[in-house]
């Protein structure tokens, strides 16, 4: 699995976080999203996928 | 046997996620989503935001491209209407005269923006809910040094009002409610608000339209009732009018079948269900919310993609009997969220903050336009607010919501976490 995120985009929303805290985490001082593993291990895949689905900006990308 | 197939009324965030999920939770038979607009699903919020504002143009809001549609195998069908639904038998008439016998429906058609007698005929006057509307306001905005006047000042004509000023614009807000954005978070928030758009250059007015004043088919100024009985009316001068006075749920396709209860949006029950094999998801959709012990019916973005999905999942845990993959059925239990953007100003808030009977702001700094606002309804706290504070601050506070506290312990919990910083 390959994650990319267009934080140009990212409305702050921070459910990424809530979803999948070790893979996704927010700047302090605006709370634009950080991508902390872009290669994540298979146990994180699945709430991977929520996340992006779920994104209120459609910022995470996933490549199978 | 063939089978039939799923059909998704509405291509947008809800209809989206929807079939999405559909094809992730294993459904592999045909699947149609259907919209009525002619373009790609896309997303909505940034057209009073940035695609208003000119900093992103409309390729910039694509959901998904035709490449990554293209593995789910959708039967898509964009500019095309959903004109009729035999609840019973689960069969859609499409405007083109097509009958789709489906397997099960699920509708996401949204809601349409609200306007005025006589406003379609008007050059100048608009509306805001499509990517046709955003650009034509756009459009109208770019020659710089307009006279416009926003009428309504909930979320959408607050944040267009911003967009406009920020674009040098002469911008005039008007409302019933003399605090913007009242109903949905309170005055105290409404003022600071106020304050904010005051002080970037924003006339704020009250008042009900009466109607318009033409040159020509061209729109030059907005009669607002003085109130009073008197029948007096007092004139804003304006080139461009934003009608941002809500909206209405797209349900009138669906006809007055008593099957389906569409009073302010379709009914369901808190499985997303308006009937056997018939769903709803996103701002059409009105379902009881099973924490919360009240009907919702929630007209924000990710609330669009939380539900399409629930909707998807129990749609085909109910099929299941007929041979889909099995599914657990699930009552949909968001904490909603949503957020505004207004000059630099973001607001965030969990939980329903409309509908509240009691509002607090443990935090509230007008001058340095800093916020955190607790609601209540029936002795618990249900919604959190904050503007200007960091996004990460309140995110951490979204538990106190989640699950509504005693008044008294969540007001207790927002206080332990504001007196640490």
């Amino acid at each position: 699995m390959k994650i990319t995120v267009d934080a140009d985009k990212c409305c702050a929303a921070g459910q990424c976080v809530l979803i999948a805290p070790e893979v996704f985490d927010q700047r302090d001082e605006d709370g634009v999203v950080v991508l902390l593993d872009a290669e994540p291990p298979a146990d994180q895949h699945d709430a991977v996928r929520e996340a992006a689905a779920i994104c209120p900006a459609a910022v995470i990308e996933v490549q199978a | 046997m063939t089978t039939r197939p799923i059909a998704v009324v509405g291509a947008s965030a809800a209809g989206l996620a929807a079939a999405e999920a559909l094809r992730r939770f294993g459904w592999t038979g045909p699947l149609a989503l259907i919209g009525d607009e002619p373009h790609l699903p896309y997303d909505r919020p940034p057209l009073s935001k940035q695609l208003l504002h000119g900093t992103w143009d409309p390729e910039r809001l694509l959901l998904r491209t035709q490449e990554q549609l293209d593995p789910l195998g959708l039967d898509l069908r964009l500019g095309t209407r959903a004109t009729g639904l035999d609840v019973a038998a689960r069969t859609l008439t499409l405007d083109d005269g097509e009958r789709l016998d489906c397997a099960g429906v699920i509708i996401a058609t949204g809601v349409a923006a609200r306007t005025l007698p006589g406003a379609d005929a008007l050059t100048g006057v608009h509306t805001l809910r499509t990517l046709d509307d955003a650009l034509a306001l756009r459009g109208r905005l770019a020659g710089g040094g307009r006279r416009l006047v926003v009428v309504g000042n909930g979320v959408l004509g607050c944040e267009a009002a911003a967009v406009a000023r920020e674009l040098g614009h002469e911008v005039t807000l008007v409302g019933q409610d003399p605090v913007p954005m009242a109903a949905a978070v309170g005055t105290a928030v409404g003022e600071l608000l106020a304050e904010e758009h005051r002080a970037r250059g924003v006339t704020l007015r009250t008042g009900v339209v009466d109607g318009f004043d033409t040159e020509g088919t061209t729109v030059s100024a907005v009669r607002l009732a003085d109130g009073g009985g008197g029948g007096g009316v007092t004139r804003l001068a304006a080139d461009t009018v934003l009608l941002a006075i809500g909206s209405t749920p797209a349900v009138g396709w669906l006809g007055d079948d008593p099957a389906l209860d569409t009073t302010d949006g379709l009914r369901c029950d808190a499985y997303c269900a308006a009937a056997p094999g018939i769903y709803a998801a996103g701002d059409v959709a009105r379902w009881e919310h099973p924490v919360h012990g009240r009907p919702l019916r929630i007209e924000h973005r990710m609330n669009a993609t939380e539900q399409g999905m629930a909707a998807a999942r129990n749609l085909l845990a109910e099929l299941a009997a007929d041979g889909a993959d099995p599914q657990e059925r699930r009552p949909f239990a968001p904490v909603p969220y949503f957020w505004s953007d207004q000059y630099d100003l973001k607001i965030q808030a969990y939980g329903p903050t409309a509908g509240a009977d009691r509002v607090e702001t443990p935090v509230l700094d007008r001058a340095g336009r800093r916020v955190l606002a607790l609601y209540g309804r029936e002795g618990r706290a249900v919604g959190v607010l904050a503007a200007g504070l960091p996004p990460r601050r309140i995110r951490a506070l979204r538990a106190v919501v989640a699950t509504p506290l005693p008044w008294e312990e969540a007001r207790e919990r927002i206080d332990a976490a504001t007196a640490t910083g």
